[in-house]
């Protein structure tokens, strides 16, 4: 089991051992005092680290982080919790607005509506060198996006990808799809680890990477 | 971003740091090919004094772009949507009532007389060709509501993308418009189940049924979709229930989320195509159901 990012425990809610980080509740998670309950079924991210996935996810005031894909923000908040500046790009409107609701008592949560599938229209404002890329995009071509987004990412950063297999193409074997990404994404990054997220989400691959 | 600013310009470049509303237009509209250290430059800049007040500056900037961005976004109403839908149809009908009316009496009068709403347009394009003033601003009345009528088909090609966007993927704008419009707004809709959004538009085929002198009907309005109208007529039950199925998935992703989810429509093309190879082969499964 690796360790896990400062900022994020173990701890029990109603008799269960569950990740939680400190911070506003924003999904009708379950509290305990100033925890809150980061739920792996809801968070593909936190399904990685309930895995005990390396995800290289430090924690601290000078952790800079690029979350594609933020939704109603369910993810970016715990990480938001434990990072310092993090970059919430989402493409839906409606979703933004529970984002903007988690980014009220996070100073250090910027939302932005914008696609991640072109950077440049949020390049100048996301700063270069970030330390993670966290990337949980339902469209196509989701190995692209990652390849497009490098720019932003430290060369001793860390990439963590969760790959929706239905997104890719709903008729083909997941198994395929995801060697398909693989292949892809080892053009610019060098991959780590990989595992799939069943347990928690179906038909989803959990990558950790870092650039070439 | 102006024009005449550097390619590498962050975001607060040129701009006072107590004007809040282009700040948030710079975040919202501007663009830079590449990141740079912009929390570094902007202090160098003396935008802010240190890296802590550039965040604070930040976080106002980007909170306030994307609160406008979504408050536009959601402005975007079914309601709107259904007006427009409601009156193109109006528009139309009326224009083809009148076109009738119009027929019958410039056959009187005109010995090249034609028929619907395109003789209405030619007379009224063609001057002197009827020496009737009467008829003559009755052929430019149709002329018009069919304008008005196209307009109003193109605000819906336009706006229902915004309103629900998934809806519109699966069944095209104008019909998930009409979908909208029957059920009396998407959040009726997205709270139906889909075996009513099967039969929307043929309540009289379906009264008729529930009276007990009729059989089920296959489907109401999506009979227009082309996953139903292109699949062969002993399968269309079928294809109606799929499409309908995914159509009251996407209705309910739309007003509970307002995700795009692609996969949709993937999903349903598959299914139709499992339909349509049962008849394409010739072969018959002989159960008339697909096991759902």
């Amino acid at each position: 089991m690796s360790d896990l990012p400062a900022g994020v425990e173990r701890r029990r809610f109603d008799g269960d051992e569950r990740l939680a980080t400190r911070g506003e509740p924003v999904y009708g998670e379950p509290t305990d005092g100033e925890w809150r309950a980061w739920n792996p079924n809801r968070s593909k991210l936190g399904a990685m680290l309930a895995l005990g996935m390396e995800t290289g996810l430090e924690g601290g005031d000078d952790e800079t982080v690029l979350y594609l894909g933020a939704a109603s923000g369910t993810t970016v908040s715990h990480v938001a919790d434990v990072a310092g500046p993090t970059y919430a790009v989402e493409f839906a409107a409606r979703p933004v607005r529970d984002l903007l609701e988690a980014a009220d008592s996070r100073p250090r949560l910027f939302p932005l509506l914008k696609d991640a599938r072109k950077p440049e229209t949020y390049a100048h404002v996301v700063e270069r060198d970030v330390n993670v890329l966290v990337q949980d995009v339902a469209t196509r071509g989701q190995a692209r996006v990652a390849l497009e987004n490098r720019r932003f990412l430290a060369d001793d950063g860390r990439l963590l990808l969760a790959v929706k297999a239905r997104s890719e193409d709903v008729t083909r074997e997941p198994a395929a799809v995801f060697a398909d990404v693989r292949e892809e994404l080892a053009e610019e990054y060098e991959l780590l680890e990989s595992r799939r997220l069943d347990d928690y989400h179906a038909d989803h691959l959990g990558i950790v990477a870092r650039p070439l | 971003m102006t024009a005449d600013s550097p390619a590498d310009a962050g975001w607060f470049a040129g701009l006072d740091p107590e004007d809040g509303e282009a700040l948030a237009a710079s975040i919202a509209d501007g663009s830079a090919p590449e990141p740079a250290d912009w929390p570094a430059r902007a202090v160098e800049a003396g935008f802010a004094s240190d890296d802590e007040e550039y965040y604070d500056r930040l976080e106002a900037a980007t909170t306030a772009a994307t609160r406008e961005a979504v408050e536009r976004a959601e402005r975007a109403d079914d309601r709107q949507l259904v007006h427009a839908v409601r009156t193109m149809d109006d528009c139309t009908r009326t224009a083809n009532e009148l076109a009738e009316r119009l027929a019958e009496w410039a056959g009187t009068i005109d010995p090249d007389a034609g028929a619907g709403v395109d003789y209405a347009r030619e007379l009224a394009g063609e001057e002197g060709r009827v020496d009737h003033p009467r008829v003559r601003s009755l052929a430019e009345r149709i002329d018009a509501l069919a304008d008005e009528a196209e307009a109003l088909r193109e605000y819906v090609e336009r706006e229902t993308p915004t309103v629900a966007p998934n809806l519109a993927a699966l069944a095209g704008p104008v019909l998930a418009a009409r979908l909208i419009s029957l059920a009396g707004g998407l959040e009726n809709l997205a709270k139906k189940p889909s075996g009513t959004v099967q039969v929307l538009g043929a309540e009289d085929a379906l009264f008729a049924h529930l009276r007990g002198h009729a059989s089920s009907p296959k489907h109401g309005i999506i009979y227009t979709h082309d996953a139903v109208r292109g699949t062969h007529p002993d399968e269309r039950g079928s294809a109606s229930r799929a499409l309908a199925g995914k159509l009251a998935i996407a209705a309910r992703v739309d007003h509970y989320s307002g995700e795009r989810k692609p996969e949709l429509e993937a999903e349903l093309e598959e299914r139709i195509e499992t339909i349509q190879v049962r008849t394409a082969d010739g072969e018959d499964d002989g159960n008339g159901g697909d096991g759902e």
